[in-house]
């Protein structure tokens, strides 16, 4: 019997009842979030169930959501059963005062570099990570630059003016 | 995090480690990363990497622009095939936006990215020889590039850094001499690729720098998330072409090259029958797009004029291509809301665009997943152990394209 | 719809016979057994047409840098056969590619390292101004850390442009006064780089 989106639902309904929500397949991928103390479990269990076998990590980011609070930060994780070749996506939404996600280094080795970058870009602690510092930014930086809030281009500089590039410049 | 001079147990060369600084400016490098190594002799006993050298912030740039100027971008993410990642974006415009494309288009892409794999392991191939000392392959197959190249130039006019294609389909048809050009390479390249391979397949000082070194077990590749030839000459023949065919991969016949140990040698053995299946699926590309007859051998793109420009004289005598026009370069269209994840098989392994859209003139969010920047972590485990000049040769064969790995 | 071709249809053949060009002589005056001329125009006659470039390739232009190295376009008929990866062995510093802010210090490092007379090519937008990546992580153009001496523009520069900018590297060289590199203009120009 072929692995299918409705099977994978019911499994992870079956195992955490009310702490997986947000069932959705926008474009064929089951999408679904479940509580940010969560996130190992549902990673282990997804793992190691001998149906479900999502035993490849394709991809983690994170996504900003200034207007959400209490639910800025989303980390995204992209799982990939080669087996029955399905994907999923799984999503933890954090508070951005206290971004504190438990680290997935353990279960998959990818995830190292991966936080490193989603650290580096929104600010999301990732408790119990080996070695949790700034991988492509220079060490120096202190803010956390792909949150919506900062600015793409470097204010220091002066020799692009804004107002050449249609970015307002200094009359607004 | 590594210490640096780390003391050593009795029967080693030294008492404590050398740190020995590789990178980010040096010839074994290919691009900007930087290799902390401690010595103990000539063997490594850690490697740290460092990153983010050519950082270019591709992810916030995104935000920045419409749909059509992020195809820029993603042309210098894997510069030496960036058709492929050409490809790769429109495709997940076109799933984002329902776009579908006729054959003849997904037939002449699937030339393209064909076309741009052999480039890209034209370039790691031949860089392998030359970091183990042999320079003649490289000159010798880059005549071959220059004529890829000039395949590119008469379809889109700039070699390296295509931005070819658009939103369902190509800018214009392929030309009577873009097609001439193809079929001078479909004849010459067997040769040239089999000369390559005998300058280094059996070659004895080849083999014996590159066999069992840089070696990864299948289970350790798949937990460090390896796609494409690394994992492949691991022993795991997963191919994003033959799990999820995008731009009708379906409709050929190939096989996945796969190797046993996954050291330097299987995944050189791996590039180059990569490039023979390349050039088999670009001959039955070509034969069926010859099939295409009459008014179909005309058809180059879909018909969505909402996000493909109209041709010129509608522009011009057309009041809603005149609005279309206005809207696609002014970056106006609309874009439904939704998130989409689409994959393509690059010259690395599985190249990952998931866009975000708000239903804004511009994406809210997109993330690269970039293969190179993930297998890159496994550098120290690959080298444990190994001689300084093998963590050369482990570098170079892992095909490290630092645009890619920084983004 | 393509236009028709109106330039070079009709492409010269070469012939190994008759398209060598030999570099010409400076201007000087000479008899049986000798030639004077200028002392800065033979050294630099001897400098421009055995140029050291040390290939600091960071990004895409690297690759067109690689095509311009190799058999096609062949920058080594230029003098520029050996390639060295050491700064001290080097005239010229060709920047082909983006460099970050990270990378900025590492630039100005190799720089400082070579000896004088040293030149420096940008290839590229982004080397020459940032490109496209008006970024908070590029540094917008490597004068920002480096004098540089040509800037070849392009993304990337076909081999043809940067061997055009080779070339007036090779200008720069052949004119250059020998007097140049202790001048308190030179002196002044390194140190708005904060270079001593």
């Amino acid at each position: 019997m072929a692995l299918t989106n409705i099977t994978i639902k019911e499994r992870l309904i079956a195992k955490f009842g009310d702490q997986v929500s947000g069932f959705e397949e926008p474009y064929g991928m089951l999408t679904f979030e479940s509580p940010k103390e969560n996130n190992l479990k549902v990673l282990q269990f997804l793992y190691d169930d001998e149906e479900l076998r999502f035993q490849f990590l394709t991809d983690l980011c994170a996504v900003h959501y200034p207007g959400q609070t209490g639910r800025e930060l989303a980390v995204v994780y992209h799982l990939h059963n080669l087996v029955d070749n399905i994907r999923i996506r799984f999503k933890v939404f954090t508070d951005i005062e206290k971004p504190d996600v438990f680290t997935a280094t353990q279960l998959y080795a990818a995830a190292n570099w991966m936080e490193r970058e989603t650290y580096d870009f929104f600010g999301v602690q990732f408790v119990g990570h080996p070695n949790l510092k700034r991988i492509l930014n220079v060490d120096e930086m202190d803010y956390f630059p792909l949150r919506k809030e900062y600015p793409l281009e470097d204010q220091t500089r002066i020799d692009k003016d804004d107002e050449m590039f249609a970015r307002g410049g200094s009359s607004l | 995090m590594t210490e640096h001079h780390i003391k050593l147990p009795e029967g080693s060369i030294e008492r404590s480690t050398t740190t020995l600084n590789l990178g980010p400016t040096h010839p074994a490098t290919h691009g900007v990363f930087q290799n902390i190594l401690e010595l103990d002799g000539e063997r490594i006993v850690s490697a740290e990497q460092t990153v983010g050298y050519i950082h270019r912030a591709f992810e916030k740039l995104a935000e920045r622009r419409p749909l059509y100027q992020i195809t820029p971008l993603t042309d210098r993410l894997n510069y030496c095939s960036s058709p492929i990642n050409n490809m790769g974006w429109h495709l997940t415009c076109e799933k984002l936006l329902g776009v579908k494309t006729p054959k003849r288009v997904d037939y002449l892409r699937v030339i393209i990215m064909e076309l741009a794999r052999i480039s890209d392991h034209l370039i790691c191939n031949s860089i392998v020889g030359v970091d183990s000392g042999a320079y003649t392959g490289f000159l010798y197959v880059m005549q071959y590039r220059e004529l890829i190249y000039e395949i590119y130039e008469e379809i889109c006019g700039s070699r390296l850094t295509t931005n070819i294609g658009r939103i369902g389909g190509f800018e214009r048809n392929f030309t009577n001499k873009a097609f001439e050009k193809l079929e001078k390479f479909l004849a010459e390249y067997p040769d040239v690729l089999r000369e390559f391979q005998n300058l280094f397949s059996r070659n004895r000082i080849f083999m014996e720098r590159t066999m069992g070194t840089g070696g990864i077990a299948a289970e350790r590749a798949l937990n460090y998330g390896f796609t494409g030839p690394n994992l492949r000459a691991a022993g795991i023949d997963y191919d994003v072409r033959v799990h999820t065919p995008y731009s009708s991969y379906e409709d050929f016949e190939f096989t996945i090259p796969v190797g046993k140990s996954g050291d330097n040698y299987d995944r050189f053995l791996v590039r180059n029958d990569e490039m023979w299946q390349s050039l088999h699926i670009i001959g039955q590309a070509y034969q069926k797009v010859q099939q295409f007859k009459g008014a179909e051998a005309e058809v180059f793109h879909a018909d969505v004029p909402a996000y493909y420009l109209p041709e010129k004289k509608d522009v011009y005598s057309k009041m809603e291509a005149l609005i279309w026009h206005f809207k696609i370069i002014m970056g106006e269209t609309d874009i439904p809301p939704g998130e989409v994840y689409q994959s393509v098989e690059g010259g690395n392994g599985e190249l990952g665009f998931y866009l975000i859209s708000d239903g804004g003139r511009t994406p809210y969010r997109l993330h690269f997943r970039r293969p190179c920047f993930i297998y890159y972590q496994a550098y120290s485990e690959l080298t444990k152990g190994a001689m300084l000049s093998d963590a050369i040769i482990t570098m170079s064969s892992l095909n490290l394209i630092a645009g890619e790995m920084d983004a | 719809m393509s236009r028709p071709v109106r330039f070079n249809t009709t492409p010269i053949v070469a012939d190994p016979k008759d398209n060598i060009s030999l570099v010409g002589m400076p201007a000087g005056y000479s008899g049986e057994g000798f030639f004077a001329t200028k002392m800065s125009d033979v050294v630099g006659l001897a400098r421009k047409n055995s140029i050291w470039p040390l290939p600091f390739a960071t990004s895409c232009c690297g690759i067109e840098f690689m095509a311009t190295a190799a058999s096609h376009y062949d920058i080594a008929r230029f003098g520029a056969e050996r390639m060295g990866f050491s700064p001290r062995q080097c005239d010229l510093l060709m920047v082909m590619g983006t460099i970050a802010k990270k990378m900025g210090p590492i630039l100005k490092q190799v720089y400082l390292q070579m000896a004088e007379p040293r030149w420096v090519l940008a290839v590229g937008a982004c080397a020459s101004s940032g490109g496209i990546f008006d970024t908070y992580s590029v540094l917008q153009g490597i004068d920002q850390v480096i004098p540089v001496d040509v800037y070849v523009p392009g993304c990337p520069p076909r081999p043809e442009a940067i061997l055009d900018g080779f070339m007036r590297i090779q200008d720069l060289i052949g004119k250059e006064s020998l007097r140049r590199r202790t001048s308190e203009q030179y002196k002044a120009l390194l140190g708005t780089y904060g270079i001593q």
